[in-house]
Formats: C-alpha cells, sequence, structure tokens
C-alpha cells in the first residue's frame, strides 16, 4: 500500500459565490411534498439534492440510491445574519479595525534611514549581515546584536530580526531602511508560529488585544488644515522625532492644535507622517503641493451582546445597534493586506463571509427522512430547522416589500437570526433551544458532531459492530478456564462463515438441513455470491444443491474460538480467546477463576462476545490471546488467574491437618479430573481394613510429578517434594489469583498447558470438596461465650476508657506533655487516638482466642479467601473509633459533635468511638458516628476511581505506540528512540520470577535437590 | 556573606552528562541505525547542559543510576 504523509491541513470560509457555485439547486419553498406524494421543484427534499427513495434517479447526477453522494443547494437569506460560531471573532475583529477605514488599528512600519552602497546590497543579496552593516546600523544608533538574522522576504525586501524587527528595501536604487512597526512585528510573530506551539493562535490573540486598544486610526483621519509644502518644513519632519523646527509648531499651534514638549514623528512613506502626541495623532499628507493635516479618525467602543448583537456607543454615550449588514459593511472594508494579521489567508478566508448572505443547505442523503409504519414522512431536525429558515426569510421579503414599519423589520431579522443560529448549534447559552412539536430540543449541526454520541466519537472513532453479543454472566464452576457458556438463543444468531470444500461437504449438508434448529446454519451462499436465508420451505432443497465453492453461515458451535471482553478494557488480560460451549440458559457462562482478569463479578455484570470471522483471526487469537497466555500478568509477574473466596477456603479446609477419606470419598472428591491412579494410600482404617487418602494427598494429586516447592504460607511454611504435599497448608498465597506460587511455579516450569490444567483441577477439587464439607458462616458464627464478653469489656474496653479519661484529666491539668513538633492539643487527640486503636485490636484478639480455626470467618480471614480479621473484630468485639481525615471525629455543632454531649467534652464516645460489635448494635449516637466515617470512604473512592481513570486514559494516550523493537530498544513511530534498553535492563517482568531476573536461591534450591 | 555558588554537577542526584565526541556519535547512530534526530531529545534550556555549556547539536551522554539495571546510559541531542 502506498503511503503518504500529510503535510499540513488547511481551513478556509465558504464565500457566498463558491456556494451558489456548488449549489445543485436554488431553495425558495419551505413545502416537502406535493400533493402526489413526489417533491416539489425547489423545495427542500429536492431530487436535485440527491436521493434516497429506492427506485429514484438524481436529476443532479443521475446516480441511484447510494450511488449519487447528494448535493448541495442554497438558500438566498433576505438579510445578512451573522455565523454563530464566528460571532465572537466578529468581535474581535470589529474592535480591531478603524471604524471608517477598516485597517488594523496598528502603526505601519516607518522609515529610519537610507544608504546606498553596492557592496552592502551585494551582502544583503547573499543575506549575511556584514561588519560593514553593523557598523551601518551602529552609526545611526540601532546597534545589532551578534544573534540577529537576515531573511529575504521578496525582491527588493529583507527583514533583519533581532531584538527588533527591520525591514530593508530598495527603493529607487536607494537602500532604505525602515523600522517594522506593530503591524510588521506581529505578522512577523504570525509567521514565526506557524506550525508551532502556541503558535498563530496566541500571536493572534495578542494582536487582537493590542490593535483593540488604540483609541484614534493611524491610516485615516478628519481634516484638520492645510499649509503650504515647503522643504524646510519636509525636512522638520523628515528628521523624525527629536527635531521638531519652531516652524512647524507655530504653524500646529495657530491652527489650534499647539503640539507638547515632545511629540513622535514618524516617516511612513515620502508622502506620509505620523505625529502622535499623547493620545493625539495627526497624520500629515504631501500633496498637490501642499502638506494636509488630519487627526486620526477617533474610535468609537463597541460592545460584544452575547450570542450575536453588536452594540456600538459613540462619544455622547448613545448606543446604537450594527446591524448584520453593518458589520459586513465594516468587514468588507478591511484590506486583503490585513488579513494576515487575523491569521488567515485573504483568499480563503475574508472577514465578510462570516456574515451569512447566501445558506448552503445539505444534501438530502445527509438528512434522510424516515417512513414511519403509518406510511406517514418523518422528516429530520435539519430538515425542520431549514423549513422555519424558509418560512421566515419568506416572511422577511414579503414584508420588506410591502414597506412595513422598521419595527417590525427588525424583529422578522431577529427572527431569522434566532433561526440561522440555531441551525449551527441549538445549545447557545443565552438563546432558548429550538424545539420540536414534541418538545424535545432539535439535534442541530453542532449536536450532530459534539461529545460522546457525536460524530467523532459515537460514529468515526467508536462505532457498532457485527458478531457480537451482549448479556449478563453467571458462575459455571464445571467448565474449564478457557471456555465460554454462551445462550443457544445466542448461538443461533451469531455464525461463522465455512467455504464449503470436498472434505467438509457431507458434514455442511447435514447441518443445513438441520436449517434453524441448533448446530445449523441461517443463510448459503451460493457460487454465484448470491446470499439465500435458510427457512422452513427452502432448507431441504438447499441442502441437496449444496455444492462446492458455496459458502454456509453455520451457527455458532462448541469448541469454536471467540474473544470475550469485558469493560472497562484496561489490560490485554480484559479481551481474551475462549472456547465455545453452547448451553440453554440466557447467560454467559464463565469459570470463577478467570474472574480477576476481567474485574467480574455476578452481581449483574454484562460482558460482550465476539465472533471471529476469518481464518487469520482465529489462528491469532488461539496463539496470542487464548487464556492460557494470560494466567501470569505481564503487569507484575504472577499469575492473575487463579482459585478465589471458595476454592481457597476448601482447599484449606482439604489440607488443613491430618483428614481421612475413604476411596469411595476420595474418588467423589476428584470427580472430573482426569487422574488415572490414586497412588499409594496413606494407611488403613485401624478398626477395619479399609485404605485411606489424607487430605493433602488428595490435593498431591493434582500437582504435576516432579514439582519441588517450598515457601512459606499464611500459616506456616510449605513444603511440596516431588509433586507431593509434605508438610503446610494450602492457602492463597499458594493458589490463590494474584499471589498463588505453586501455579507460578507450574507455568514456568511445566508451561502454560500445564497450568492451564492445574487451574482447571484446582477448581473442580476445590469445589466438589466445599459441596461436601458444607461451608457457611452467620450471624450465630460471631458469638462469643459471656466471659469472652465480659473479658472485652474489662480487659480492652474499661482499661482504654480509663486511659482515655486520665489523659484528658491530665490535659485539662496542663500537666501532658507534647510530643515533639505538635500541640499539647494534637497530643491528647493522637494519644487517645492510640489508646482506642489498641483497645479494638486486644478486643479483637480476645474474641479470635475464643473463635478458633473452625470457626468459619477466622478461616477465611486466615487462608486469605475473603475478609480480615479486622472485618471479624468488627463484627463480633468492637466496631472502633471512626475517623474523618484520620482524626476523631469533631464537625457538628460548636464545641461538641451532637446535641446529645456535653459542649467541651472529649471523652471517647463523644467523638465517634463505637464501643460494641456490628453483632451487637449500635447506639443512635454511634450509628451516626459511623455513617459519617462510611461517607468519607464512600466520597474518597468515587473520586479516586475517576481520577485514576482519567490518568490511565492520558497515560496510555501518550504511550499507546511505543513498541519495543528486535535491538531491545523502545521507539515510537517515526523510530525515534525512546528508551535505548526497555526498562533499562531489557527484563520482561512477566518472564522472570517475582520480578528478579535470575532467582539465585532458587537455582541453588535446584541444583542441590538435584545432586 | 557571599554565597558559595555550588556547581549542579556535584549533587548527587544529578546524573553524569558527557558531549560527545565526533566518533562515538556516529558509531552510536550506526549501532541503533538511526539518525540524528532519531535521538532523544534535551532543551539547551536544560540546567545541566547550560553547565556544561553543550550546544545545540551536540549529543550528551548521560550515564545513570538505574533502579532496575545498576547503570543505565543514555544519550541525548541538544535542542533549541
Amino acid at each position: 500500500m502506498r503511503t503518504k504523509r500529510i503535510k499540513g491541513i488547511k481551513f478556509g470560509l465558504l464565500s457566498p459565490k463558491e456556494i451558489r457555485k456548488m449549489s445543485a439547486s436554488k431553495i425558495i419553498t419551505a413545502d416537502t411534498y406535493g400533493e402526489d406524494g413526489f417533491p416539489i421543484e425547489m423545495g427542500l427534499v429536492n431530487q436535485r439534492l440527491g436521493v434516497i427513495d429506492p427506485g429514484l434517479r438524481c436529476k443532479t447526477c443521475g446516480g441511484r440510491m447510494g450511488e449519487c453522494p447528494g448535493h448541495f443547494g442554497h438558500i438566498e437569506l433576505a438579510a445578512p445574519v451573522i455565523h454563530i460560531g464566528y460571532a465572537k471573532l466578529i468581535y474581535r475583529m470589529l474592535s480591531a479595525t478603524c471604524r471608517k477605514c477598516g485597517r488594523v488599528l496598528l502603526e505601519d512600519a516607518y522609515f529610519l534611514f537610507s544608504v546606498s552602497d553596492t557592496e552592502l546590497e551585494h551582502d544583503l543579496k547573499r543575506e549575511i549581515i556584514s561588519a560593514k552593516w553593523h557598523k551601518e546600523f551602529g552609526d545611526k544608533g540601532f546597534t545589532l546584536s551578534t544573534n540577529a538574522s537576515i531573511t529575504k522576504v521578496k525582491n527588493d525586501e529583507w527583514t533583519i530580526t533581532d531584538k527588533e524587527l527591520f525591514i530593508i528595501r530598495k527603493e529607487a536604487g536607494k537602500l532604505n531602511v525602515y523600522d517594522a512597526g506593530e503591524k510588521g512585528r506581529f505578522l512577523n510573530d504570525i509567521e514565526l508560529g506557524k506550525g508551532k506551539q502556541p503558535g498563530v493562535g496566541e500571536a493572534v490573540k495578542r494582536m487582537f488585544k493590542e490593535a483593540a486598544k488604540h483609541t484614534v486610526c493611524s491610516h485615516c483621519g478628519d481634516h484638520l488644515f492645510d499649509f503650504a509644502a515647503d522643504a524646510r518644513l519636509e525636512n522638520s519632519l523628515n528628521k523624525g522625532e527629536d527635531i521638531i523646527s519652531k516652524e512647524l509648531r507655530r504653524k500646529f499651534a495657530t491652527e489650534g492644535h499647539a503640539l507638547s514638549k515632545n511629540p513622535s514623528i514618524k516617516k511612513e512613506t515620502d508622502n506620509k507622517w505620523l505625529i502622535t502626541d499623547k493620545d493625539k495623532r495627526y497624520i500629515v499628507r504631501k500633496g498637490n503641493g501642499k502638506l494636509t493635516v488630519d487627526c486620526g479618525t477617533p474610535q468609537r467602543v463597541i460592545k460584544f451582546d452575547k450570542p450575536s448583537t453588536y452594540i456600538e456607543i459613540d462619544e455622547k454615550e448613545r448606543k446604537r445597534r450594527l446591524m448584520p449588514s453593518d458589520v459586513r459593511e465594516r468587514l468588507e472594508k478591511i484590506p486583503d493586506e490585513d488579513i494576515a494579521l487575523f491569521g488567515m489567508d485573504p483568499k480563503s478566508a475574508r472577514p465578510e463571509w462570516m456574515v451569512l448572505t447566501v445558506l448552503p443547505v445539505p444534501p438530502v442523503t445527509a438528512r434522510p427522512s424516515i417512513t414511519l409504519e403509518s406510511g406517514q414522512r418523518s422528516e429530520d431536525d435539519l430538515t425542520h430547522k431549514l423549513v422555519d429558515i424558509i418560512r421566515i426569510n419568506h416572511r422577511f421579503m414579503d414584508n420588506r416589500a410591502a414597506g412595513a414599519p422598521q419595527l417590525i423589520i427588525e424583529d422578522l431579522w431577529e427572527l431569522l437570526q434566532y433561526h440561522v443560529s440555531t441551525y449551527f448549534d441549538n445549545e447557545i447559552v443565552g438563546i432558548p433551544p429550538a424545539r420540536h412539536r414534541s418538545g424535545r430540543p432539535l439535534k442541530t449541526m453542532t449536536q450532530r458532531l459534539k461529545g460522546k454520541e457525536g460524530r467523532f466519537r459515537g460514529s468515526l472513532s467508536g462505532k457498532r459492530v457485527n458478531f457480537s453479543a451482549r448479556t449478563v454472566i453467571s458462575p459455571a464452576p464445571d467448565i474449564d478456564i478457557d471456555e465460554v457458556g454462551v445462550p443457544e438463543a445466542i448461538a443461533k444468531e451469531l455464525t461463522v462463515n465455512v467455504n464449503v470444500t470436498e472434505r467438509n461437504i457431507d458434514i455442511l449438508k447435514e447441518t443445513v438441513r438441520r436449517g434453524n434448529k441448533h448446530p445449523g446454519a441461517n443463510y448459503v451462499r451460493r457460487a454465484d455470491g448470491k446470499k439465500v436465508k435458510i427457512t422452513e420451505t427452502n432448507y431441504k432443497t438447499l441442502a441437496e444443491e449444496l455444492d462446492i465453492g458455496w459458502k454456509v453461515e453455520r451457527h455458532l458451535r462448541d469448541r469454536d474460538i471467540v474473544l470475550f471482553n469485558r469493560q472497562p478494557s484496561l489490560h490485554r488480560m480484559s479481551i481474551m480467546a475462549h472456547y465455545v460451549r453452547v448451553m440453554p440458559g440466557k447467560t454467559f457462562r464463565l469459570n470463577p477463576t478467570v474472574c480477576p482478569p476481567y474485574n467480574a463479578d455476578y452481581d449483574g455484570d454484562e460482558m460482550n462476545l465476539h465472533v471471529l470471522q476469518t481464518e487469520e483471526a482465529r489462528a491469532e487469537a488461539k496463539i496470542l490471546m487464548a487464556v492460557q497466555h494470560n494466567i501470569i500478568s505481564p503487569r507484575f509477574g504472577r499469575p492473575i488467574i487463579g482459585g478465589i473466596h471458595d476454592h481457597v477456603s476448601s482447599l484449606f479446609l482439604l489440607t488443613y491437618g491430618e483428614k481421612k477419606f475413604d476411596r469411595e470419598e476420595t474418588l467423589e472428591i476428584l470427580k472430573g479430573i482426569d487422574i488415572d491412579d490414586l497412588r499409594e494410600p496413606a494407611g488403613t482404617f485401624r478398626s477395619e481394613d479399609r485404605p485411606y487418602w489424607t487430605g493433602k494427598q488428595i490435593f498431591s494429586m493434582i500437582l504435576p510429578a516432579g514439582l519441588n516447592l517450598q515457601f512459606k504460607g499464611k500459616v506456616g511454611g510449605v513444603t511440596i517434594r516431588d509433586g507431593n504435599l509434605e508438610t503446610g497448608v494450602i492457602d492463597e498465597i499458594a493458589v490463590g489469583s494474584f499471589k498463588g506460587k505453586i501455579i507460578d511455579r507450574i507455568v514456568r516450569q511445566y508451561g502454560e498447558e500445564a497450568a492451564k490444567t492445574f487451574i482447571n483441577d484446582l477448581a473442580r477439587l476445590a469445589t466438589n470438596y466445599i459441596l461436601r464439607a458444607g461451608f457457611s458462616f452467620g450471624i450465630s458464627d460471631e458469638d462469643i461465650p459471656r466471659e469472652g464478653e465480659q473479658q472485652i469489656k474489662e480487659e480492652a474496653m474499661r482499661v482504654a476508657e480509663h486511659t482515655v479519661d486520665e489523659l484528658i484529666r491530665a490535659y485539662e491539668a496542663e500537666e501532658l506533655e507534647a510530643l515533639p513538633g505538635r500541640t499539647v492539643e494534637e497530643t491528647l487527640e493522637l494519644r487517645i487516638m492510640e489508646t482506642l486503636g489498641r483497645a479494638r485490636d486486644e478486643a479483637g484478639s480476645i474474641a479470635e482466642r475464643y473463635l478458633g480455626i473452625e470457626n468459619a470467618g477466622v478461616l477465611m480471614a486466615k487462608s486469605g479467601a475473603r475478609g480480615s480479621l479486622l472485618n471479624l473484630t468488627q463484627m463480633a468485639a468492637c466496631v472502633g473509633q471512626q475517623s474523618v481525615r484520620g482524626e476523631r471525629i469533631k464537625r457538628g455543632y460548636r464545641g461538641r459533635t451532637l446535641p446529645h454531649f456535653k459542649p467541651a467534652d472529649r471523652s471517647a464516645k463523644a467523638h465517634g468511638f463505637v464501643k460494641p460489635s456490628f453483632k451487637e448494635g449500635l447506639s443512635p449516637t454511634e450509628y451516626f458516628f459511623h455513617a459519617v466515617g462510611g461517607r468519607e470512604a464512600l466520597v474518597d473512592t468515587a473520586v479516586r476511581t475517576s481520577q485514576s481513570g482519567y490518568f490511565q486514559r492520558r497515560l496510555i494516550n501518550a504511550l499507546l505506540d511505543l513498541e519495543v523493537k528486535e535491538d531491545e530498544t523502545v521507539r515510537e513511530t517515526r523510530d525515534t528512540i525512546v528508551q535505548f534498553k526497555y526498562g533499562e535492563d531489557s527484563v520482561d517482568p512477566s518472564a522472570c520470577e517475582y520480578g528478579k531476573v535470575v532467582d539465585i536461591d532458587e537455582i541453588i534450591k535446584d541444583v542441590m535437590a538435584g545432586t | 556573606m557571599k554565597k558559595e555558588k555550588v556547581s549542579i554537577l556535584e549533587h548527587e542526584l544529578v546524573p553524569k552528562h558527557e558531549i560527545m565526541g565526533a566518533e562515538e556519535i556516529k558509531e552510536l547512530l550506526d549501532k541503533y541505525k538511526i539518525k540524528r534526530e532519531q535521538l532523544p531529545k534535551i532543551k539547551l534550556s536544560d540546567p545541566v547542559i547550560k553547565e556544561i555549556k553543550a550546544d545545540v547539536g551536540d549529543v550528551v551522554k548521560i550515564r545513570r543510576q538505574s533502579r532496575t539495571a545498576g547503570k543505565a546510559l543514555f544519550y541525548r541531542l541538544v535542542i533549541e
């Protein structure tokens, strides 16, 4: 494929001429369809604008529906209206240009000195600033620095850029040096800003600001007086600012315009001088042997009354509205040379084009009407809006022709402006949105493009896809981790395209014969490309006709490969390839062990499924995206798939202590797991001659042979030797997701396939066992014997309360010593918090003593299946201190948190300490404090998720094109290097054990075991 | 009391910057098969660049302590 690099994009405005030129039809009637049901000529759904009905032909290009892209039309507006999108820019341009002559209110370049020297000219032509030029400038009092640079602008014109900006022109054989003046400087800034940051926009903004400051025009003016030209006077003007001849002064004074002590005189051309004297400006021109003096045109203040009205205020504070026609006239006066100051190109964007006189009408293909079931036509919102515009346009014209009073004309003009404005944007602040008959705001131009559902984000960057399905997910512990349960209804809707070949023709014939019954097919495509739907009437004939070269769109079947996804797709494990398993029911089923990579649960989560349509895609998915390739997370280099919740509880229970199972029980626990050999039983029951296997042995059966592993589990060390769990209890660290040391080792030593089998087996084993053993946890499981409760009250609570009282007493008696860097008050708070925190922990450990490991809650916490000991403490012993921003609760009334307490009460209970456990129940005040603390947690998580989500998005946007190349450098798309070595050490965290490149300890252990 | 100006190059958090010779640059560019512009950039206004008086177009070699690799080498092209 040929690729081309885009050099630039140019935006311009449509000129009225262009709009008329590209128009296929002038639109004059607001009516759409005539009585005969056909579109009206020169109407809005004109057949010259394109066709949307099948069978008809476009009157412009002759194309049928689908071939004809549509053509623009146009409406001649009765009066000009402001284009709402440019309202603000128009205001800026009006303020920046002379109200009379239209020039931008900036001073032109002015003459400094002139030289005539061939050597100097030669240097200019070579574009170098020679020493001679430096001297020449220095002599005239303009020192050039060494950084000065020269550029040729056009023939016989150069600019020198230093701190100042100079223009050198060759005029009449002489080299004239000019100061670029305000205009020249801004033009230069704008030119330099092109293609850079902050760029043209910033320079233009500064220009507008500067130009709007000028209250007097320096280009045109009102005539004041003349006097006869005379060489001496002229000379005095030419000499510039410093010397003003007495004669000139006198001339001015006699005319009543006495000059102040030192006005500035700038010579712009041989015939024009600008005298600036404080806030007065005089323009002196030579002509007809006279010197004419004008005073610069004073500029009236223009106010912008949003959204589209401009008001001019004169010297006497009188207000006058500038109608769009006035605005247009003023913008027309701006000369082409000055347009560049707005950062625009006068050829493609003249300012007056921002005031509309002709409105382009988009083709009907861009605003298609829909036919309702009743046969009635319903037009697009844009068409409705255009109808409004045409109606008002007509009324305006009629009224004007009839000579209606100015007031009515102005009202109609306002109305036309409203309709055109809302046609572009229906969400302008200060304008009531145009509504549909039903009261629904219309969706006009801006609304079509803007926002999440707009053209860019909704239709171009992202769109709906075919061959996909979405439904609620639910668990299926009996299917494999790389499978997905698909409801039959969905399997019948989603299809896979199969080419009929010699080898599959018989199978496919059978498939077609089944028709709409599940493993059937929906369509066949004949060899000539014709697509035929399989129906109850034709399936038999189609099956017989089926031939090589045909295609069959067959239903999704077991073992088809599909992509499965849950949003937000934050990492690559959010989309994985699964194998289909068609099932009854209406939900997608997935093995609970794959919940962590998707971050899914079954509280109503929905997931998406995509059916792959090409052989290449299926191969890629299988090789790159299969679930087993994603067991190890590239994020932290450890398994992300593993046992969760009950899997952990179950295996913990199974391997805890010496549980004995006879043959039948063992087989039942191992049900559904591919094991040929039960291995040697651990022993026989004493009374009978029955062999038994221990729980640890049963777990060992799913371990790969030859696995050696030692690690510290949550409760003591775990030793696995030659695939046998010798000591230790299986917990979260051994098989859990995110941790799973055993899984991690199996992936590295035996490969992904073995790891997949292991996870499958462990999930099945765990489910089987916990079904047998039974496992529950309820409110009564938090019961503590009476003496335990007593102990908590006495040993923990009473002591803590006493300590707190003692601290408060000491504080009040001013005996409390401040901690370093803290005030006494802070110290008190800190120590109270500490005391109460300790009290809760103590209560917790007392409770724990009474609730042994056989307690389901403790078991879950200890094995890491779910919950923590803190949760148990809060349920069984004491809820503890509630806090806001890490401090005790102190907000509320003055000096107290609630009216239930006395002011200045510093006791534990008055500041959010909740003494009882959840089971015992909270008092009203305690309940309130708990809610206060809970609110903070809730707000925190809400704020954090949205913020971190945005951070992640930005990070990904910045990094998304980076790639690790073969030479281990990280490069971006243009092969620019970002890192010379990936991660500075070229290490892939997912390929090494616990983030280390080499695990020396493990290697030594392995070698020692081998000898 | 007049304050002694401490060179930022001596600060422990500032890695060692070195202006590379033409020969060395060529070797580097050949090694990675890149053009000069494809090197990572560093601004002329960077305090260290000012301190070692590197100019636009120079390539500096930065030796830095790395958390993952111990020592890491970086090369950057000085730009305006």
